[in-house]
C-alpha cells in the first residue's frame, strides 16, 4: 500500500523561473527553512538536504530531471533512525504552464502504509510552498517562523539523543 | 485560483466534511467518498469538484480510477497572510488549550 501526499500550487511566474527556484540555492536557503540542497540536478546525481551547519538531514538521489518540466527524487531520511529504516521514499515535482500562472505539483509517496516520513515531510511541504509562491510573486519569502525554527531544534535534539 | 474560491468552497459543512474524510483517509475515489454521505453520487461530485476548482482537492488517475486528495496549500496561504510571526507562537498555544479542554473536536 502506497503512501502519498499530494501538493498544488500556482505561482505567478514561468516554468524556468520556478525550475531555478526549486534548484538554485540562493533561492532554496530563503523558503526552506534556511536550509540547502546539494545537487548537479542531473539523473543519477546524489542529493543531500542540509541543515544550515552543513549536517545533512535527508538524502538520496537524482532519479530523473527534464528541465523546467520534471524532477524526481529518492528521497531518504539520515537523523532520526525510525524515519530512516523506513528507507526511500519518492518526490515529483512537475511543473506546467497555466495561462499566466504556472502549476507546481508535489507527490511525495512511500511504498508503507501508516510512514513516519511521510507524516513529518506533510506538515513541512505546505509552509514550502507557501513561502516559495511568495518568493516568486514579491520578491520576498515569508519570515521564517519561530515555532518552525523551535521545530527543527527539537528535531536535531532528538536525532542527538540516539 | 483566487482567495475568493477557497472561501467559497469552505463555506460548505459538506465540503468541510469531504475535506476532514480525505484527512483521514488520502487518495479516495468518488465512490469511497459517496459511502456514507446522506446524498446522490451527483451532488458529491458537484462537491468535489468545486473543492477542485478552489485547488483544495487535487486528483491523480490510476488506471481507471480517480483518486482525490487533501490539499492543504490554499490554507496555509490564508494563515500565512493574517498570521504575523510574533503572533502564531501564541495562537499555536490557545489552539493547543482549546483542544485540550474540548477533547479532540475541532470544529
Amino acid at each position: 500500500m502506497t503512501e502519498q501526499f499530494i501538493y498544488v500550487t500556482y505561482i505567478r511566474t514561468t516554468p524556468e523561473k520556478l525550475w531555478q527556484a526549486l534548484t538554485d540555492q540562493t533561492f532554496v536557503r530563503q523558503y526552506w527553512f534556511g536550509m540547502t540542497q546539494e545537487c548537479s540536478w542531473e539523473k543519477g546525481a546524489p542529493w543531500t538536504l542540509k541543515f544550515q551547519d552543513g549536517k545533512i538531514a535527508d538524502a538520496g538521489e537524482v532519479l530523473e530531471a527534464d528541465p523546467p518540466r520534471r524532477l524526481v527524487l529518492k528521497w531518504g531520511h539520515e537523523l532520526i533512525p525510525e524515519l530512516k529504516q523506513e528507507g526511500f521514499s519518492r518526490c515529483v515535482m512537475e511543473i506546467e504552464a497555466n495561462g499566466e500562472l504556472t502549476k507546481l505539483t508535489v507527490t511525495h509517496s512511500i511504498d508503507r502504509e501508516g510512514s513516519k516520513l511521510i507524516g513529518s515531510v506533510s506538515g513541512g511541504w505546505p509552509k514550502i510552498l507557501s513561502s516559495l509562491k511568495t518568493l516568486l510573486e514579491t520578491g520576498a519569502p515569508l519570515p521564517v517562523l519561530a515555532s518552525e525554527a523551535t521545530k527543527m531544534d527539537e528535531m536535531r535534539a532528538k536525532a542527538a539523543a540516539h | 485560483m483566487s482567495m475568493d474560491a477557497v472561501f467559497k468552497a469552505l463555506a460548505d459543512p459538506t465540503r468541510r466534511q469531504l475535506l476532514d474524510r480525505l484527512q483521514a483517509q488520502n487518495g479516495q475515489t468518488l465512490a469511497s467518498l459517496c459511502d456514507g454521505m446522506q446524498m446522490s453520487r451527483q451532488a458529491v461530485a458537484k462537491h468535489l469538484s468545486q473543492l477542485e476548482a478552489a485547488n483544495l482537492v487535487a486528483v491523480q488517475w490510476h488506471g481507471r480510477e480517480k483518486l482525490h486528495f487533501l490539499n492543504p496549500v490554499p490554507i496555509n496561504e490564508i494563515a500565512e497572510r493574517w498570521i504575523g510571526k510574533y503572533e502564531r507562537h501564541r495562537v499555536q498555544a490557545l489552539h493547543d488549550l482549546k483542544t485540550k479542554l474540548e477533547g479532540n473536536s475541532d470544529d
